[in-house]
């Protein structure tokens, strides 16, 4: 959160406890984001025991999920907070939701990893994802860096981003159904391949989630099920 | 019983802010109120309309203005040397300090709760009639009549009912801050005034104000200054922000309390410094 903004509570126990709960957020994004990569390299280098790794890590990112969630709860039940934070702390929930989802999805790329390393041959497709990948990546970093700073821009522009993902996944899709109908023998293969480049779709979709709150937050809007130029136009509104 | 003093009338469920309330749903206008103690201002410029049947709260810290303009609203601040008030606070249009307006039947238009319970030492029958009884209704039916009704409106009756007779200084503050009000509402005003009632109550006794609160707004335009943020959150539908005299934010309750406009409403209600 950008505090330079705002004064400190009168309280400095309510700020110090506001401030490990946004601490904690950033430490689960981080743990996060690692596992993105870390699974969607398993995937890429057939590397079983990175994949292994990464499903292992996933009840770290879900013990966080927990842990945050009873955190904020004691602060709605003892400091009843309101204004921003009041919606500091919704954000924070919401947050913490997508991002055990972006775990989730981690750990699905990681299983798909885990049964192509088995195989002999490389799955048709898996250089494809690299750019997926990569622009996925990024765009939880920039969501993730938009909620530490509390960034409106750096939120618009993940909103942004996540279109340009949803082609990229359209047209691997489309490259995916290439391969199959060309070699069907590799069908099961390009399967794990889809699930993962559906994985990575889903986690662009949670990291405009998490954009969104970031501009709840700060403007007090609700951008949610919007285009991205009427939610252009809410924030620029004032 | 046909004690109903105004049968509610249609009024828009969604008001949009408190400057779009149409003006037919508009109980009090204050405009450009000015108001000194002496040397001292202690109202400044404040201009503000509020909605009929809806519950206005006042918050803002100690010295804001909150209770001078709450009394302002019925004229108890008249009674104070050196209290000089400009500008014009219209109920239903007329202004209130129109030299023909006579204070006292202005305050039965617009009665006040005050912070502590104050009943008379007298029964609790005597102490909801006293206002009438003041104004020369005699009937005992009648009174009768309208003491049922004003502590079943006040949600007291059936703790008080065996003992109408008793005297109210037995009741606890809770109860007694109840009678309070069935006082204030048995001469049927139009608006009702509290000022921090619920500050000498244990938090049922609390709950059971607000409750009231809630009943009391079908019929009564309620004006309530509060210190505490929770209750003028829990219990108002538009909220008033005063800063040193001033009106700094007037606006829909959930909007405050979610986004304010101000910077400034902001830091008093996050418990920020000021």
């Amino acid at each position: 959160m950008n505090t330079a903004g705002y004064k400190q509570h009168i309280s400095s126990q309510f700020n110090a406890e506001l401030e490990d709960v946004r601490q904690r957020v950033l430490a689960m994004g981080g743990l996060v984001e690692q596992q993105i990569v870390d699974a969607t390299r398993a995937l890429m280098d057939s590397d079983s025991d990175l994949s292994e790794q990464v499903i292992r890590n996933e009840h770290k990112v879900n013990q966080l999920e927990v842990f945050i969630d009873e955190e904020c709860s004691h602060i709605l039940a003892r400091r009843q907070p309101t204004a921003s934070d009041l919606r500091l702390v919704y954000a924070v929930i919401k947050t913490i939701t997508d991002l055990e989802r972006i775990g989730d999805e981690a750990e699905k790329i990681a299983r798909m990893a885990d049964n192509l390393s088995k195989q002999e041959r490389l799955a048709p497709g898996v250089l494809e994802i690299h750019h997926l990948s990569k622009s996925v990546t990024q765009m939880v970093h920039d969501a993730l860096d938009g909620f530490a700073r509390m960034d409106v821009d750096t939120a618009l522009a993940v909103a942004r981003e996540d279109e340009l993902i949803d082609r990229e996944y359209e047209a691997l899709m489309r490259q995916c159904i290439t391969f199959m109908m060309e070699d069907p023998r590799t069908i099961r293969r390009v399967m794990d391949i889809i699930w993962s480049v559906r994985a990575l779709e889903r986690i662009g979709d949670h990291a405009k989630n998490i954009a969104e709150y970031v501009i709840y937050f700060v403007k007090g809007k609700d951008v949610r099920h919007l285009s991205i130029e009427s939610m252009e136009r809410e924030v620029k509104g004032g | 019983m046909n004690t109903d003093p105004n049968p509610a009338a249609p009024i828009s469920t969604q008001l949009a802010t408190a400057a779009e309330v149409p003006a037919d749903e508009i109980a009090l206008e204050v405009e450009r109120l000015n108001l000194h103690y002496g040397d001292t201002q202690a109202l400044r410029n404040i201009s503000m309309r509020i909605p009929r049947q809806r519950v206005t709260a006042f918050i803002g810290p100690s010295g804001c203005g909150k209770t001078t303009l709450l009394r302002a609203f019925n004229r108890l601040n008249d009674l104070i040397d050196g209290c000089r008030t400009e500008g014009e606070i219209r109920l239903y249009g007329k202004n209130i300090y129109d030299r023909d307006v006579d204070p006292a039947l202005l305050r039965r238009r617009i009665g006040m709760v005050f912070q502590k319970p104050n009943p008379f030492p007298k029964s609790i029958y005597e102490n909801v009639v006293y206002g009438l009884r003041l104004s020369g209704v005699r009937k005992r039916r009648e009174l009768d009549e309208i003491v049922e009704w004003a502590l079943k409106s006040a949600a007291l009756l059936d703790e008080v009912k065996d003992r109408l007779d008793d005297s109210a200084l037995g009741l606890s503050g809770g109860q007694q801050q109840r009678l309070i009000i069935a006082r204030a509402i048995a001469i049927q005003p139009d608006v009702i005034l509290l000022d921090e009632p619920c500050s000498s109550l244990d938090p049922i006794s609390t709950l059971k104000v607000e409750e009231l609160i809630q009943e009391l707004k079908s019929r009564y335009t309620i004006a309530i200054v509060t210190h505490n943020m929770q209750q003028a959150a829990r219990v108002s539908d538009f909220t008033a922000f005063m800063y040193g005299g001033e009106l700094a934010e007037f606006d829909r309750t959930g909007r405050i309390f979610t986004k304010p406009s101000m910077k400034r409403t902001e830091d008093y209600i996050t418990g920020r410094y000021g």
